[in-house]
């Protein structure tokens, strides 16, 4: 199978977390600013225009943030574990910066889900909790996550604490299907008639729409705060190389070290 | 070998390589007799896993009608613990004793000596743990349909827990918050063998066939002894080369 | 418009509380995820700017005037 020339110049340059820092400089307002559009938009729609769920009366609109959340949270898995890989077989530096940005911003989508599901079932079922199958998951994955952030800040060297993380979250990511599915066959047999928020009547385009607006922007919010992470990442653990002191020098005015000092009079 | 240095009796490199199946076997009996001389290894998880069954009723309540649903649940969460306990021992003893160096420096399949330690460990915590279990299940009203599919259940489901619980303990040895950071990483992947262990006690006093399960809890045994001993093997590496 | 008011809008059918509970909680998670980096960014660049100066003056040695700064 032919790799084309730009992947394959792709995949060299992901080795140079400098390229990587200069050339997402300049997404990071598109993130923003088309993140924040749709995000906007599909808010203010499923807020104010959808028309209210049948069952279940306005409270409904929960799931405009809660959907988009808990989808984010199982994405920032699979990037992690996907990250791991990367990192072990290749050994990509950026991979382990990526791992480490993207740990915490998936553990506070998984907060968010986990406690707007549960804000979202109180009106719904009438307690603040219900071992619900998918609740459930997504609490055994804030663990997951903590876990994960645990191992990092307990193991000192970064290259170390990298690729433990990484066997974590690989070893995670096989045992989340099989995670959720026990946890889902328990629930049935103990709860043959839950009502699940699983159950999706077909929802009208004023309903899902916004919803899928949602969904896009948030992953490019997502995206945003990932990548904002992993740069500042990059500048804390390539912070000895001459670019990170030259960038240093030009954005606070200190001392480059080569003997220029003596030239930075400004 | 005539060449070899007299002052590096460790040239290992120039000793011919031993077998897999002699190194598997080897490791074992070594590792087994090592365990034995010291009780500590065999009697600690044991221990805490009588005291913790003892202090259910205690906490909760001694009435049968309480205790006898309850019962397969609290069993295994017992065995989860105390698996994690002894694993976490386990491995601190041989980062202690430069075991674990020692392991991962020897030119040979990592993966077969590890298999081969959580074998031993297996056989000298998980299998008591096993054998126990229906005994103190006594204890806790544990219905007597309950009894086999229990054990049973557990002699699939404590190697998983051993296997699992070796990667966790591998990542975290040395580390100075250890054992709960430990607990934190493991306990959440065990969650699949506790349902499917508890499930085959459960279903089993209403009187339905558990074979599926056990089934497959075989099949995740027979995933983890494939793929744990990578995950350890790599996690192990990781903490020699750091020092 | 679903609401035939700016307080019905509020009030989501008596589920207000929860509706306006949910998003206040992602805006909030919302914002800290791209503030925090922000500041650590700033935090980075502050410790690194004293890293390169004091780099700097050690180079040009003890006695050698430096700028306060």
């Amino acid at each position: 199978m032919k790799i084309p020339e730009f992947l394959r110049r792709l995949w060299h340059r992901l080795g140079s977390p400098r390229w990587f820092y200069e050339t997402t400089a300049s997404w990071l307002p598109w993130f923003a600013v088309l993140g924040g559009l749709l995000v906007g938009t599909g808010t203010v729609w499923g807020l104010a225009f959808a028309p209210p769920d049948y069952l279940q009366g306005n409270s409904f609109r929960i799931i405009y943030v809660h959907v988009p959340s808990a989808i984010l949270a199982q994405s920032c898995y699979l990037l992690m574990a996907v990250c791991g890989v990367v990192l072990l077989v290749w050994r990509m530096k950026l991979a382990d910066m990526v791992l480490a940005a993207a740990a915490p911003v998936g553990a506070s989508f998984t907060f968010l889900a986990l406690a707007t599901g549960s804000i979202w079932g109180r009106p719904t079922w009438g307690t603040w909790w219900e071992w619900d199958a998918r609740v459930t998951s997504m609490l055994i994955l804030l663990f997951l996550y903590f876990g994960l952030i645990g191992l990092r800040r307990a193991i000192e060297r970064p290259e170390s604490a990298g690729r433990a993380c990484a066997i974590l979250a690989i070893v995670g990511v096989i045992n989340i299907p099989i995670i959720k599915y026990s946890v889902d066959w328990w629930l049935t047999l103990h709860q043959p008639s839950t009502f699940t928020l699983t159950e999706k009547p077909a929802m009208p385009a004023s309903m899902w729409v916004p919803l899928l607006l949602n969904v896009i922007g948030f992953y490019l919010l997502f995206g945003l705060m990932v990548l904002q992470r992993a740069r500042v990442e990059i500048l804390e653990r390539e912070r000895r190389t001459q670019w990170v002191q030259a960038l240093t020098a030009r954005l606070t005015g200190a001392p480059l070290p080569d003997g220029d000092g003596a030239e930075q009079a400004a | 070998m005539t060449g070899a240095p007299v002052s590096a009796p460790l040239a290992l490199g120039a000793l011919p390589e031993p077998r897999p199946g002699r190194l598997f076997l080897g490791q074992l009996r070594r590792d087994l007799a090592l365990a034995v001389r010291q009780p500590a290894e065999i009697a600690n998880p044991l221990a805490f896993f009588v005291l913790v069954i003892t202090l259910f009723p205690l906490g909760v309540s001694p009435e049968r009608e309480t205790l006898a649903p309850l019962a397969p649940g609290v069993l295994w969460i017992a065995a989860l613990l105390a698996t994690l306990l002894g694993l976490e021992a386990l491995f601190r003893r041989d980062r202690d004793d430069g075991t674990l160096e020692q392991l991962v420096l020897r030119a040979q399949p990592l993966y077969l000596a590890v298999l081969a330690r959580m074998l031993a460990h297996w056989l000298v915590t998980g299998l008591p743990l096993t054998l126990l279990a229906p005994v103190l299940g006594g204890l806790l009203a544990l219905p007597a349909e309950a009894r086999w599919p229990l054990t049973a259940g557990l002699a699939l489901g404590t190697p998983i827990l051993v296997l699992l619980g070796g990667v966790g303990a591998a990542l975290t040895v040395g580390l100075r918050a250890g054992g709960l950071l430990l607990a934190l990483l493991i306990l959440p992947l065990y969650v699949p063998v506790l349902i499917l262990g508890v499930s085959a006690a459960e279903l089993a006093v209403v009187r339905i066939d558990v074979a599926g399960v056990l089934a497959w809890l075989g099949a995740g045994l027979a995933l983890a002894v494939t793929a744990a001993p990578f995950a350890i093997a790599g996690a192990l590496r990781i903490g020699v080369e750091a020092g | 418009m679903s609401f035939e008011s700016f307080e019905a809008f509020l009030a989501m059918g008596g589920h207000g509380f929860y509706v306006w509970l949910s998003y206040a909680l992602a805006a909030a998670v919302v914002c800290f995820n791209i503030v925090a980096p922000l500041r650590r960014r700033r935090r980075f660049l502050a410790a690194q700017k004293g890293r390169q100066r004091r780099a700097a003056s050690a180079r040009q040695g003890p006695v050698t005037a430096r700028d306060a700064g």
